[in-house]
């Protein structure tokens, strides 16, 4: 039953990605502005602009372009990128690791932070704790992380000097790529000191990213709790006499958590389409500002992979919440 | 003690501090340099860059045949020792440095000099599909062949008499490779660069960083710096707080008000130079109401270029009178620029009966460079002070490709614009720009279509001489009619700014902003 649904759910993935190609391939030709003419600038000569708009095949007619780029797309070809020539899926495959491990790393803290808060706020509900924690979050929902980002540089890294303020690992560093995952692969190469470096520069691009879905963790375990804690066997529960935290830990939040798990999925998915803002302070590698520079220079290759990519990604998160949720809740059949 | 001993006396003591001084010690060897800038390099093979972010990295790896000076724009040797040109000024005859390594142990002779512009130029070189070779009409368009004599002499042969070629040569555009790294990388090349250098490329982790390290066997004496990191920092207020906390050394295009911080930082310097590039407004020679040269001198009167300069470019610029920059060979001082003036820019509108009712089109340029700091800002301002003498103006805002487009092809009253003349010779910006040879559409690059024969002449004439003097004398003619028909309003020449830490030692600036740093050394 469970791989059917598996298998169904996958081949609908492929529809999606289909309609997603399409989609993305038309908007970004709506966009005004020549690949050619912004490659080469304003030293650009009328023959040069003729023979680039040739090679990259603008002359033709999108419908041709399409099936072109759909073809190569099934061969497991991304097409080149208009700046650098390199292969899109090279230059996505080198910057997606910084992205997922920010993406993971932001995501375990709000997670963790934003449950505990929900938690807190709601066994202490009308509390001081619960005002605090709900002003926090809603402190947390509506700072610009630009700024937010900044002022952490600021008072940890130049007043403090506790933390890194940019990029992945110290100045001249490097790792042999394995998996691209800083952590991952100083553990892999054994060297502690690349570890600690590593989780160092990770902590304060993490926390900036992490605000926003902390906070909307936080109330929504907060609801969802505050729900669940009237209910009849929270009550039998107790009346069973159980410790206060066995019963919240174990009874309340297994109840409270289909939401939650709902909104983390969502909020790792948008996550991982790239925190553009966050890398951008921080001078972090990832996909984010790949993207947007890749949309100002008008590579479209580059921009229709990218967002292949998140789609893809973002149907894999989904898929991956509904079986958890049906794994937590008995009550929820999957149905192939 | 009389005054002379007295004198004496305190010579001996300056000169002793002088001496215990530690920012006159010797150079110190080894150490980091950590260079913050905007964004990544493209590609570091220079014959295919046209961004700044890949030249600056990649010159420090790859060498010309020819360099500008440490702080001019004057052109001197690099791997080509001299240089000839035949009495017909068609065959450039370059005489190689001996004993020169690329970085992968292979020697530089002429088949690296051949190898590395045949590929540029010539559809049949085994190299020549390797790479983009866009700015070609910048670098090798007016070569024919290339001859190599012996060993270490090589010829490039022109089409016609060429004089600006050595200047281009002096460019980013025509670095030496190892052929056998060419061979080896194909069109992956610009992602492992080796030529003659002082450092050597080590690895690039893509918006990231990339790393250098010194060069020992560099032929001109051993770098001081043991390594550089170019470290990608897009954020300008991050770049800026980096630079403060000496978390980096140097720090790449910090706007006005950073500067003006970085200035009162007993611990950062600053240095400054007038840049190769003009910001200016191009006037539409061809429409009807701009036709009268004197509608284009009483617009060059009512623009207030200082009041522009203080506020736009907050300081960091020079007004611009001529259409290429002072720091270029063959400026002409003695032109009087057209004042502020607004009474007499009306006076000459009644004059030329310029109609009261036209309004013009003025294009803002949708994107910021170093000459335009605040196109719409920019735009604004003139659009006010055109109103002042009785010049409606509607402002026009195009996508950059668009704009492009439509400015070259003449579809526009007025335009902001501007130019960076890499090569620093005067051709590049009087025959370039201005020319009726240029002035043809589609794809002008004279965007005035500005037809002046006698113009045209004299930069053709200065073409095909190699006498500088007698080149000097054609273009100071060549700006003096253009300051008479006033095809443009020059605005501005912005000043070139690099700001870094004062443990930075011997850090050079050329006008064009690219310098090898061999010499650089850094205090620990």
């Amino acid at each position: 039953m469970q791989l059917r649904y598996v298998a169904n759910r996958l081949s609908q993935l492929l529809l999606v990605m289909f309609g997603v190609s399409i989609l993305v391939f038309w908007m970004l030709r709506m966009i005004p502005g020549d690949p050619a003419q912004l490659l080469l600038g304003e030293y650009a000569s009328p023959q040069a602009l003729a023979e680039l708009r040739e090679k990259l095949g603008l002359n033709r007619s999108y419908a041709a372009q399409y099936g072109i780029y759909l073809v190569n797309l099934f061969q497991g070809d991304f097409g080149r990128s208009v700046r650098t020539g390199a292969p899109i899926f090279q230059e996505i495959w080198i910057r997606i690791p910084a992205t997922v491990e920010l993406a993971v790393a932001a995501m375990l803290i709000a997670t963790l932070l934003g449950v505990a808060a929900g938690i807190i706020s709601a066994v202490k509900h009308r509390s001081l704790w619960d005002y605090t924690a709900m002003f926090l979050a809603l402190i947390g929902v509506s700072m610009p992380i630009f700024w937010l980002g900044l002022m952490l540089i600021y008072l940890f890294s130049v007043r403090l000097s506790l933390f890194p303020m940019m990029g992945r690992l110290s100045m001249g560093e490097n790792l042999p790529f394995v998996t691209g995952l800083m952590i991952v692969d100083s553990l892999l190469s054994g060297n502690g000191t690349l570890l600690t470096d590593s989780i160092r520069h990770l902590i304060l691009p993490a926390f900036t990213l992490s605000t926003i879905p902390m906070a909307i963790i936080a109330r929504i375990t907060r609801s969802s709790m505050l729900e669940v804690m009237h209910m009849d066997y929270i009550r039998t529960a107790r009346a069973k006499g159980m410790g206060e935290a066995t019963v919240i830990l174990r009874h309340a939040l297994r109840n409270a958590c289909l939401p939650v798990i709902t909104v983390i999925g969502l909020n790792l998915g948008l996550l991982l389409g790239g925190a553009v803002l966050t890398e951008t302070i921080f001078s972090w590698p990832g996909l984010g500002r790949y993207v947007v520079d890749s949309l100002m220079a008008r590579d479209y290759a580059a921009v229709q992979g990218c967002i292949l990519m998140f789609a893809g990604m973002m149907a894999f998160i989904n898929l991956g919440v509904d079986l958890i949720v049906a794994l937590l809740d008995p009550r929820v059949r999957i149905h192939g | 003690m009389n005054r002379s001993r007295w004198k004496e006396w305190l010579g001996c003591m300056l000169i002793a501090l002088m001496i215990a001084s530690p920012t006159y010690a010797t150079p110190i060897e080894g150490g980091t340099l950590v260079w913050g800038r905007g964004g990544d390099s493209v590609t570091l093979d220079l014959a295919q860059a046209t961004d700044g972010e890949s030249i600056k990295a990649g010159i420090q790896v790859l060498e010309n045949l020819v360099i500008f000076g440490k702080d001019s724009m004057d052109v001197e040797p690099q791997l080509a020792e001299s240089w000839t040109v035949s009495p017909d000024g068609l065959t450039w005859t370059f005489q190689l440095r001996k004993g020169v390594l690329f970085h992968d142990g292979t020697p530089f002779n002429a088949q690296a000099v051949y190898d590395s512009l045949a590929r540029i130029l010539d559809k049949n070189h085994p190299f020549y599909n390797y790479g983009k070779w866009k700015y070609l009409s910048l670098s090798l368009d007016q070569v024919s062949e290339i001859k190599i004599i012996d060993d270490y002499k090589i010829a490039l042969i022109t089409k016609k008499p060429y004089a600006p070629l050595l200047n281009n040569l002096a460019l980013w555009l025509c670095p030496i490779l190892s052929p056998k790294a060419m061979a080896e990388y194909k069109d992956q090349i610009g992602l492992h660069p080796v030529g003659t250098g002082p450092f050597k490329f080590v690895s690039w982790v893509k918006d990231d960083q990339i790393v250098l390290e010194r060069n020992d066997a560099y032929w001109g004496g051993k770098p001081k710096l043991q390594k550089i990191v170019l470290k990608s920092i897009p954020e300008p207020s991050a770049r800026l707080m980096a630079l403060q906390s000496g978390t980096i050394d140097i720090a790449d295009d910090l706007d006005p008000d950073s500067i003006a911080l970085v200035k009162k930082n007993p611990n950062l310097s600053v240095i400054e130079r007038p840049s190769v590039n003009i910001g200016y407004i191009a006037l539409n020679t061809e429409r009807p109401t701009l036709k009268d040269p004197r509608v284009r001198q009483a617009i060059s009167h009512a623009i207030d270029k200082d009041t522009l300069i203080k506020t736009i470019f907050q300081g960091l610029a020079i007004p611009a009178k001529n259409p290429f920059p002072p720091s270029i060979w063959g400026y002409n001082d003695r032109i009087q620029p057209y004042e502020y003036n607004p009474g007499k820019a009306k006076k000459l509108l009644t004059e030329a009966k310029f109609p009261a009712d036209a309004e013009l089109e003025l294009w803002a340029m949708p994107v910021s460079r170093a000459y335009m700091p605040e196109p719409v800002k920019t735009a604004e301002l003139i659009q006010a002070y055109l109103a002042e003498v009785g010049i409606k103006t509607r402002i026009v805002r195009q996508e950059w490709g668009t704009y492009l487009n439509k400015v070259s092809n003449g579809e526009y009253d007025m335009c902001m614009f501007g130019w960076l003349g890499g090569n620093a010779d005067p051709d590049n910006f009087l025959y370039g720009l201005l020319s009726a040879d240029t002035a043809k559409t589609p794809g002008a690059a004279n965007v005035s279509l500005w037809k002046n024969t006698e113009f045209t002449d004299l930069c053709l004439k200065a073409q095909k001489t190699f006498d500088k003097a007698e080149r000097t004398k054609h273009y100071l003619k060549a700006q003096e009619i253009f300051h008479d028909e006033a095809p443009w309003v020059p605005l501005a020449h912005s000043t070139m700014v690099r700001c870094f830490n004062k443990k930075l030692h011997d850090v050079p600036l050329r006008p064009n902003g690219l310098n090898s740093f061999q010499m650089v050394w850094k205090e620990q």
